[in-house]
């Protein structure tokens, strides 16, 4: 190539800021949904570089479960503390006071009313006309065809057989009022890519993603990680110390943890190119079937 | 060696690995041809053998190829691409899914597109950000009018560089005879498009003959394998050679100290100290910084998200444009364009949309429909209207003129999208022809007597009342009553309704939707003549369409375009029926009556809504030469 051509980092870095941008300029209230994750972790960075040296012009929301591991909670407060930006935290008060969680009322009704019911409440309560999220295309298939800018009605619900087409690099923005549009800036980004930028630009990551001895139990093929002593144990079930990392992040007793020595990120990326299992794997929610993730989306999930 | 030395060399190997991977750049390429060429077997093939597929995912390809048994119990690697749960189904590509695999030269994103001609306006989406195109032919079937098509496409969206990947060789035993045939007959249709390149290969996306790996069936052929050409193919340097582009996307202003304006570099390059010109004001000043995060640039390339600061205060906003001193790139507000029509409801000549081109948001009408491609053999026939998936030639007027280069020269400059006021559709993908005429040359003539002089000598402004409703909901009692009522204030009037427009003027006309939107195009620019003249024009239509009422409204200064909804609902309509009318339609004698089988559009935001079943017309009258 040229030798002042970009490199793919670089390429993907602009296109994202593009997007970043054109949001900032066209929507009238937009937010940032933030994960806590390395994808939002990259996402969050670009914001920066976009507006720099002026601050990200909206908000960052962080929709709550109260499963969270507490090493994600710590990280998230002491972030947007340091960058100087607005956190808005939502959790759904009534799936608080009825009590649910995924112990007591399984992993899909957790996820509905903890998550996706919460982001909705999150949603409506601010009225958001624009929504970021950090979801990638190459995550999974259903994705792999969702747009940059992709619409939602007023009910939260996206229609894959009518998306607005989407070219070179003009998006659309219109809509009417209490319609939104999620916006992906790092959809064309790879796991790979992700860890790459991060070593790269020495990116904060939750220090959960490197391995470390943690007390974990085996349940279903996965070690789960007792975060917290609200995590009931079965009888004759005794928490053991493991080296192990997560190679995503969510509901500590829905995130399965893999044993790894790797604690650094060149280990992690080494790891990854090793390793024989896509990243979904670890998220216990994408297991019903194919075309499960289509569905969750419909409905309103991010 | 000690396990350290060990651990040190792999570390090593890491970081060198690492450091490899991120000085590659990036190769996004479309792959066009119908599911029968085998385009997502050969897509799965390449990320299969680029080892992008994890063991999980391989599990349950086989599990799904044994329940949809297409490929005889062995691996079906099109169920990779073909992602949402009704294209498995149908076993048809809908939408264009974008995949993503590496090797050690490159990066590469596929957009993925469907072949069916329904689905055109998919593989427009996928080819306007590629820059390489792979044209799948089926060796035993040669070349169809869908490769034509799809050359067409790829060749209309600028991009230069192709594969004709004649695929499914085996079947053909890998005779050089059926390729050299093959390309032949490609290479004569191609010579009419505009490709710099075209590179033939022989495959086998089945069997991964010359996909990765040279074939050992096809000896005489010496050219590169499929994917040994992506690696090398180069298609950046136009573009970064071009002159210095940069549309501001957004002004960043922190404080006082700093005023910057980013956007993304779209051509070419610009260094610190550079002289730029500001489109369309053009005003000079000089780059003083390039800012990105933390560091200061010395330059800029094409693709580069930047914030740049100039020398001295000049005034920029969104929708600008910074551009080389030397180089500056034409303004205009009428265009010769192709179009793409992506939407359900048809475009009209007359018609007026949003055009986003760039930062740029302008309104647009379309002013002419020249011709429409026959997509198979390129053909151009007469069009009134484009409906979904055609493509042809247009011209368009805008409100304002921006700054532009023919999509030829220059993709981001040239390309835009139209979108539907109401429905916010995307309607139409385009691409700028050339300039009708330069904006910058056209100086309206200044004429003494103007609009404000005739008002002053008549004692009022010339205005529209604009009255829309059902047919029978009492537009002609009304205007008639209010032509009288401003007659006795000393007020000039004209009335345009059917009984004087369609026997003349409009004669030529009829009532289909592309008739009807000529009809109220015309009677909205001799309504404008009239009121530039003083007069009070008083407009009695259905005009049942918001955009074509919208269309007429734009060519009024605010307050001179008097919107009067009567509203009147349809029972009561057709309970008057004056003219009979509304019973021929239901005896099917008056097709596309509006209220029947055409539909009505009501104002979202009317000047006034008159309801004639609860208001006397004296009523209605009051209320309306208040606006006058």
């Amino acid at each position: 190539m040229p030798d002042y051509a970009l490199t793919h980092l670089k390429e993907l870095e602009a296109e994202s800021i593009h997007i970043i941008r054109e949001v900032a300029a066209e929507f009238d209230n937009p937010v940032m949904l933030y994960s806590i994750g390395k994808d939002s972790a990259v996402m969050l960075h670009l914001t920066m570089k976009a507006f720099y040296p002026g601050k990200p012009p909206f908000p960052l929301m962080h929709v709550d479960t109260t499963w969270k591991f507490g090493e994600m909670i710590k990280f998230r407060d002491t972030l947007a503390e340091r960058l100087g930006i607005k956190l808005l935290v939502h959790i759904n008060e009534d799936g608080v006071r009825q009590g649910i969680g995924p112990f007591t009322h399984g992993s899909q009704k957790h996820t509905d009313i903890m998550k996706t019911e919460g982001l909705k409440q999150g949603l409506n309560k601010h009225k958001f006309d624009a929504v970021f999220g950090g979801a990638r295309r190459d995550e999974e298939k259903s994705r792999a065809k969702e747009r940059v800018y992709s619409f939602r009605d007023q009910h939260h619900r996206w229609d894959p057989k009518n998306q607005r087409p989407e070219l070179w690099n003009i998006y659309n923005s219109e809509h009417n009022q209490g319609e939104s549009i999620r916006v992906f800036p790092i959809s064309n980004w790879t796991e790979l890519d992700v860890w790459q930028y991060i070593h790269m630009e020495a990116i904060p990551i939750v220090p959960l993603y490197f391995a470390k001895p943690r007390p974990v139990v085996k349940r279903d093929g996965t070690w789960i990680m007792v975060d917290d002593e609200r995590m009931p144990l079965k009888e004759g079930e005794v928490p053991e110390m493991k080296m192990v990392r997560f190679r995503t992040l969510g509901c500590y007793p829905l995130t399965g943890a893999v044993e790894s020595t790797a604690t650094t990120l060149p280990e992690i990326i080494q790891e990854m190119l090793l390793t024989t299992t896509s990243e979904r794997q670890g998220r216990l929610i994408d297991h019903d079937g194919a075309g499960s993730m289509e569905q969750k989306k419909r409905e309103g999930y991010f | 060696m000690s396990t350290q030395t060990t651990q040190a060399a792999l570390i090593q190997k890491v970081d060198d690995y690492i450091a490899a991977q991120a000085k590659l750049d990036l190769l996004r390429f479309i792959t066009c041809g119908s599911v029968d060429d085998g385009k997502s077997t050969l897509i799965g093939r390449m990320l299969y053998e680029a080892q992008m597929i994890f063991e999980d995912q391989v599990t349950s390809l086989r599990s799904d190829s044994k329940r949809m048994g297409t490929q005889g119990g062995e691996i079906d690697f099109a169920l990779l691409v073909d992602g949402l749960a009704a294209e498995r189904e149908q076993g048809i590509t809908i939408d264009v899914a974008y995949r993503f695999f590496n090797t050690d030269r490159r990066k590469f994103i596929v957009a993925d597109t469907p072949g069916h001609e329904q689905y055109t306006r998919n593989m427009v989406t996928g080819a306007s950000n590629a820059d390489v195109a792979v044209i799948l032919v089926d060796a035993s079937q040669g070349v169809l009018s869908q490769t034509r098509r799809h050359s067409f496409v790829v060749s209309l969206l600028g991009i230069k560089h192709v594969v004709l990947a004649v695929n499914k060789m085996d079947l053909v035993g890998f005779k050089q005879q059926v390729f050299d045939d093959l390309v032949l007959d490609y290479q004569k249709f191609a010579d009419k498009l505009t490709f710099e390149s075209i590179t033939a290969i022989p495959l086998s996306a089945l069997l991964g003959d010359n996909v990765i790996e040279r074939s050992a069936h096809t000896n005489w052929y010496k050219g590169p394998t499929l994917l040994g050409y992506l690696e090398t193919v180069e298609v950046r340097q136009a573009q970064l050679d071009h002159a210095f582009r940069f549309p501001v996307q957004w002004v960043n202003r922190p404080h006082a100290d700093f005023r910057g304006f980013a956007g993304t570099v779209v051509a070419g390059s610009a260094s610190r100290g550079d002289a730029v010109r500001v489109l369309p004001s053009g005003e000079m000043a000089h780059i003083k910084d390039i800012v990105l995060y933390e560091n200061n640039l010395q330059q800029c390339v094409a693709d580069q998200a930047v914030t740049i600061t100039l020398d001295r205060e000049v005034d920029v906003s969104r929708g600008d444009l910074l551009v080389t001193s030397d180089a500056p790139c034409e303004v205009s507000d009428q265009f010769e364009v192709t179009l793409v029509w992506m939407d359900q409801e048809q475009g009209f000549i007359g018609r007026s949309y949003w055009l986003k081109l760039g930062s740029q948001r302008v309104n647009a009408s379309i002013t002419d429909i020249k011709f429409k491609y026959d997509i198979n053999n390129l053909e151009e026939m007469s069009a009134k209207s484009l409906h979904l998936n055609e493509i042809g030639r247009a011209t368009l007027k805008l409100d304002k003129p921006i700054a532009f280069e023919p999509y030829a020269n220059c993709r981001a400059m040239g390309a835009f999208v139209l979108i539907d006021r109401y429905s916010h559709a995307t309607v139409s993908a385009g691409m700028i022809a050339f300039a009708l005429r330069r904006a910058s040359n056209v100086h309206t003539q200044a004429l003494t007597v103007d609009k404000a002089a005739r008002a002053t000598m008549k004692g009022h402004r010339g205005k529209v009342i604009w009255f829309t409703g059902l047919s029978g909901s009492g537009k002609s009692t009304l205007a008639n009553a209010a032509e009288k009522a401003l007659y006795e204030r000393g007020i000039h009037t004209y009335i345009l309704d059917g009984d004087n427009v369609r026997q003349g003027l409009n004669k030529d006309l009829g009532f289909t939707a592309a008739d009807r939107v000529e009809n109220i195009r015309r009677i909205a620019e001799v309504a404008k003549l009239m009121a530039d003249a003083g007069l009070v024009v008083i407009t009695a239509f259905i005009s049942p369409f918001r955009s074509e009422r919208d269309m007429a409204r734009s060519l009024f200064d605010a307050g001179d375009f008097i919107e009067v909804f009567v509203d009147t609902p349809l029972n009561i309509a057709e309970e008057r029926d004056p003219k009979g009318l509304y019973k021929k339609a239901r005896r099917g004698e008056l097709p596309n009556f509006t209220g029947i089988d055409s539909p009505y559009e009501p104002p979202l935001a009317a000047e006034l809504t008159v309801s004639t079943g609860e208001m006397t017309v004296e009523e209605c009258v009051g209320l309306l030469v208040k606006f006058v």
